[in-house]
């Protein structure tokens, strides 16, 4: 189930983009043909996302391709997408008779049965044993084996929507490895000096391919004047062709409670040191939630355009706009409380990291 | 000289443009003066810059300690061998037995890597391969029977050392006369430095790949393309790219943001300087000793003339310009025409450069060249021979495009019948964890010709040279052809920011095991869109020519975008050795491999 709203929500998540944001004249002509392009001529793929069950991809999907190309024109700049696996391609219509496609796959894909064995040439030998070799505890060690880490504050920012004003912040920290790393994911709202409601992640990250991460871990949810949530996350991050930060987690909690968050992020640089950042962010919820004013189906989404100025890499000063609406029942309960089912918003923040 | 008032912590506005220039001074002034070390930040010497002292004979002592360097108005520490960067140049004799003294001055352990040097692997000077390493406070003897002659050099193999200061020349006489003539000679290191400790740059890669690329794609540049090639042709160019998240400007992972370039220990606008009376022919050992940064090196005005490559004499070549890496060396000989030429070593990403002068005087200086633009990388340096546009070309016959660019260039002179046998195989074999994570690209269909220059290099109305120009005086140092072949791919992920072959780091590896004895072919496919200068430590790597023609005997060779190279080693050197991509990051995030000769 969570895979199958992942890739569904996807399309949403897309379709959505294109509605709120590229109708924004700003970006309209940058976006526009790069993102064309990058919708109608991809098989939805991602690689070896576990979350994208093969079958189920539509043929316009996140655009998460792997560069498989057709080569049977030598038209370079004409990539054919075709399906993410070399078995199940039958049934799709990559555009191409004449040529034996996985020819020219470059990214992704899984190893043929004959693919080399890249431990073949050590005929038995290890590092740190056997003959002319120093002990273990003399071992080289180089960085490939050590941990990093890093905190990033996307978004650290004061708002104003027309009767309202509070701050917002969003980030992460991760720690570990290349391909494993703990990660803090935080995200809330502070007005009158008091938190008014926050979302806090811990997860496991494990890339599984080039540019995609499982996540795997809890979710902990505070609100003012609500009751605590606890979800277990299951979801994935990472760089969708043309270069998207997706974002997608499922959520399962207590008492049959379900939940689907959706974010993409996509820079567009004016200048090296200047950009615009479209960000969309959607939220989908299995089962009402009253107290937490949330009803079942397509709860809530938010679409923002960001013009930020790089400092440096680390100190990123912002300013913006946001786009935010309640949908079905849960803009009824906004109606209810006598909140706003849809608003405008001016941001002013600040990206940093280190 | 430089004041305390320019310190950064007073000054913060410090000008871009002596960050990319450097300091005149070269830093030694400022780190003497009380009122920085007053900063607390200052701890060590002076450290002495430009021309290295020249020690020579059979018995040496080095010491590794720190000292305070000051190359862009930030006062910085280095890691130094006698207070020295470069450090001390070594100049030794064929035949003679060399005894150098290491002591480890630091709080962390060191080493000296003696590069391209043939030697008992327990002299090599690699930590955890060659030997335990150099603790804080010990000293180690190298010795060893010097069996070869021309320039080298020599750097620490262990942390970040070679990046921070611990690199010099090694010059070896020939135990005969010098075939090279010369009425005078200079060695140009040519090295990077960078203000930050290297592990945190590291660090800042592994948050964003292109962390230090300030050469990325706009908008504006997108909108320019439009106008002036259309809108399809502006989208065409870009997709692919896009699709594949991959920079078409990706030519260095780090740039002049981070790095000050260094000729001699010298910034550009310090501007080292060698002397020459008018009339003389000039040798040049250039040595790159950058722990990140290809250079392309040219003297305008000049031609070059390349004698010597890695320490080996080749046939002279003329040229205008060429590019070389970090761990490879070349001899020039030039004869200035006027009292002042500029040698000018742009950075491979065109970022920066490094520059000094030869003059009949000091303080003369010739004009210095702009930059070249910024190109970005062909289809070719991603696609290999698909990419280069030959319409209709199938797979199978590639062979006639490899040969074409082969006429001419091979066996001239060389006499090495015995080394006919065809060459390497063409098969493309991806290992099996090339699938994964730990790469963003695999080439299926690699160029193999030898004459391209590289990226920035191509039709720029310069003669560069390209390994296909080298040709080692003598043919190769063992006639037989190859026994056996070793693939390995040269693999990576610049979004995660990680190096390996065949997709596993080297924390992953096993040894490559070559029999002792035995002469073995090495193909490195290269599946990435960057140059790799790749390193066999304890014995020659033999370059040849995709139909099997040799050509050069290397320690370092250059492995462009999507190229696939051979090369033929006679495994003569038993012990453990190193294996690695010369970029030091790289080497350090996993494209290294332990050999086991045995």
């Amino acid at each position: 189930m969570k895979t199958t709203l992942n890739s569904s929500g996807i399309r949403i998540m897309n379709s959505l983009f294109k509605k709120k944001l590229l109708t924004a004249a700003m970006v309209t002509g940058v976006v526009l043909p790069l993102f064309a392009h990058g919708q109608t001529q991809h098989a939805g793929h991602a690689e070896h996302m576990p979350a994208a069950p093969k079958s189920s991809v539509p043929a316009e999907a996140a655009g998460m391709n792997h560069g498989t190309m057709d080569m049977s024109d030598m038209d370079h700049s004409s990539m054919d997408m075709t399906g993410m696996d070399h078995g199940s391609m039958s049934g799709m219509d990559h555009g191409s008779g004449e040529m034996d496609h996985g020819d020219m796959q470059m990214q992704g894909g899984s190893a043929p049965p004959d693919a080399r064995d890249p431990d073949a040439y050590s005929d038995g030998f290890e590092r740190n044993a056997g003959k002319y070799a120093l002990p273990p505890s003399d071992a080289l060690i180089m960085s490939d084996m050590h941990k990093f880490g890093s905190v990033y504050f996307d978004r650290l920012e004061y708002v104003k929507a027309r009767s309202e004003e509070w701050a917002a912040y969003e980030g992460e920290a991760w720690y570990g490895t290349t391909y494993n790393r703990a990660v803090i994911k935080a995200e809330g709202e502070v007005a009158g000096g008091k938190l008014q409601e926050a979302e806090t992640q811990l997860l496991w990250r494990h890339a599984v391919s080039t540019f995609w991460n499982t996540e795997l871990g809890f979710r902990f949810d505070h609100a003012d004047g609500a009751p605590n949530r606890e979800w277990l996350a299951f979801g994935f991050n990472g760089l969708a062709p043309y270069w998207f930060e997706v974002d997608a987690t499922a959520f399962v909690g207590p008492s049959g409670r379900t939940a689907l968050a959706l974010e993409a992020e996509y820079d567009i640089l004016l200048t090296q040191k200047l950009y615009l950042q479209p960000r969309v962010e959607v939220n989908f919820h299995g089962k009402d939630d009253k107290r937490w004013g949330i009803g079942s189906g397509l709860t809530d989404g938010t679409a923002g355009l960001r013009v930020k100025y790089e400092i440096t890499r680390q100190l990123v000063p912002y300013v913006g706009v946001e786009w935010a609406s309640k949908f079905s029942k849960t803009a009824d309960y906004a109606k209810a409380a006598g909140e706003s089912r849809q608003e405008t918003r001016f941001v002013t923040g600040l990206s940093f990291r280190f | 000289m430089k004041h305390l008032t320019e310190l950064p912590i007073l000054n913060p506005g410090l000008s871009r443009r002596r960050f990319v220039q450097g300091l005149a001074a070269g830093g030694v002034l400022l780190s003497l003066s009380p009122l920085a070390r007053a900063t607390g930040l200052l701890s060590g010497a002076g450290t002495k810059t430009g021309t290295a002292n020249i020690l020579s004979g059979t018995q040496f002592d080095l010491e590794i300690g720190e000292s305070a360097v000051n190359f862009t108005g930030n006062p910085r520490i280095a890691t130094t061998i006698n207070g020295s960067l470069p450090a001390p140049t070594l100049r030794w004799r064929e035949g003679d037995t060399v005894t150098i003294r290491v002591t480890n001055r630091l709080k962390e352990t060191t080493s000296i890597h003696w590069h391209g040097i043939i030697l008992p692997f327990e002299m090599d000077g690699v930590p955890g391969i060659s030997f335990r390493g150099i603790q804080p406070g010990e000293t180690f003897t190298y010795q060893f029977k010097v069996q070869q002659n021309g320039t080298y050099w020599y750097h620490s193999h262990s942390g970040m050392q070679e990046a921070t200061g611990v690199y010099g020349a090694i010059i070896i006489d020939p135990a005969q006369d010098d075939p090279i003539r010369a009425d005078r000679e200079y060695v140009v290191q040519l090295s990077d430095w960078t203000d930050e400790d290297p592990m945190r740059v590291l660090a800042k890669l592994k948050m964003q790949g292109d962390y230090y690329n300030y050469n990325q794609p706009t908008a504006v540049d997108f909108f320019q393309d439009a106008s002036r090639i259309g809108l399809k042709a502006a989208i065409d160019k870009r997709k692919m790219w896009n699709e594949m998240r991959m920079s078409p400007t990706d030519l260095a992972d780090l740039s002049a943001d981070v790095l000050t370039y260094l000729m001699n220990g010298t910034t550009p606008a310090g501007n080292w300087t060698g002397l020459f009376r008018p009339g003389e022919r000039i040798r040049l050992r250039f040595i790159n000793g950058a722990a990140n940064t290809f250079y392309d090196v040219r003297i305008p005005g000049l031609q070059l003339t390349v004698v010597q490559a890695d320490g080996i004499n080749v046939e002279p070549v003329t040229v205008d310009e060429f590019r070389f890496g970090p761990g490879e060396t070349y001899d020039v000989l030039v004869q200035p025409k006027d009292d002042a030429h500029t040698i000018f070593a742009q950075a491979m990403d065109r970022t920066g450069y490094a520059r000094g002068t030869l003059a009949t005087h000091a303080g003369l200086e010739a004009p210095v060249p702009a930059i070249d633009p910024v190109e970005w990388l062909s289809m070719g340096d991603m696609m290999g021979a698909m990419g280069g546009g030959m319409a209709g070309m199938s797979h199978g016959d590639m062979s006639g495009m490899d040969h074409g660019n082969m006429k001419g260039m091979n066996h001239a002179g060389m006499g090495h019948g015995a080394m006919t046998a065809a060459g390497a195989s063409t098969e493309v074999r991806h290992a099996r964890t090339e699938y994964g994570a730990s790469i963003d690209m695999r080439v299926d269909t690699p160029r193999t010709n030898l004459d391209d220059p590289g990226i920035g290099l191509r039709n720029n109305g310069r003669r560069v040279l390209t390994l296909a120009d080298l040709h080692t005086i003598g043919g190769p140092m063992d006639p037989r052809g190859a026994e056996r072949e070793i693939e390995l791919h040269l693999t990576g992920n610049m979004e995660r920011y990680t190096w390996s072959f065949d997709g596993v780091e080297y924390g992953k590896s096993t040894p490559v095991r070559f029999h002792y004895g035995e002469r073995v072919r090495i193909i490195l496919h290269n599946d990435t869109m960057m140059t790799h200068p790749m390193h066999l430590h304890g014995m020659w790597s033999e370059l040849e020519t995709p139909d099997g023609q040799f050509l050069a005997r290397r320690h370092t060779i250059p492995v462009q975008p999507a190229q696939r190279i051979s090369f033929l080693v006679t495994a003569d050197a038993l012990g453990r050795w190193a294996w690695h991509c010369h970029l030091m990051l790289h080497m350090d995030t996993g494209m290294f491999r332990e050999v086991v000769v045995a």
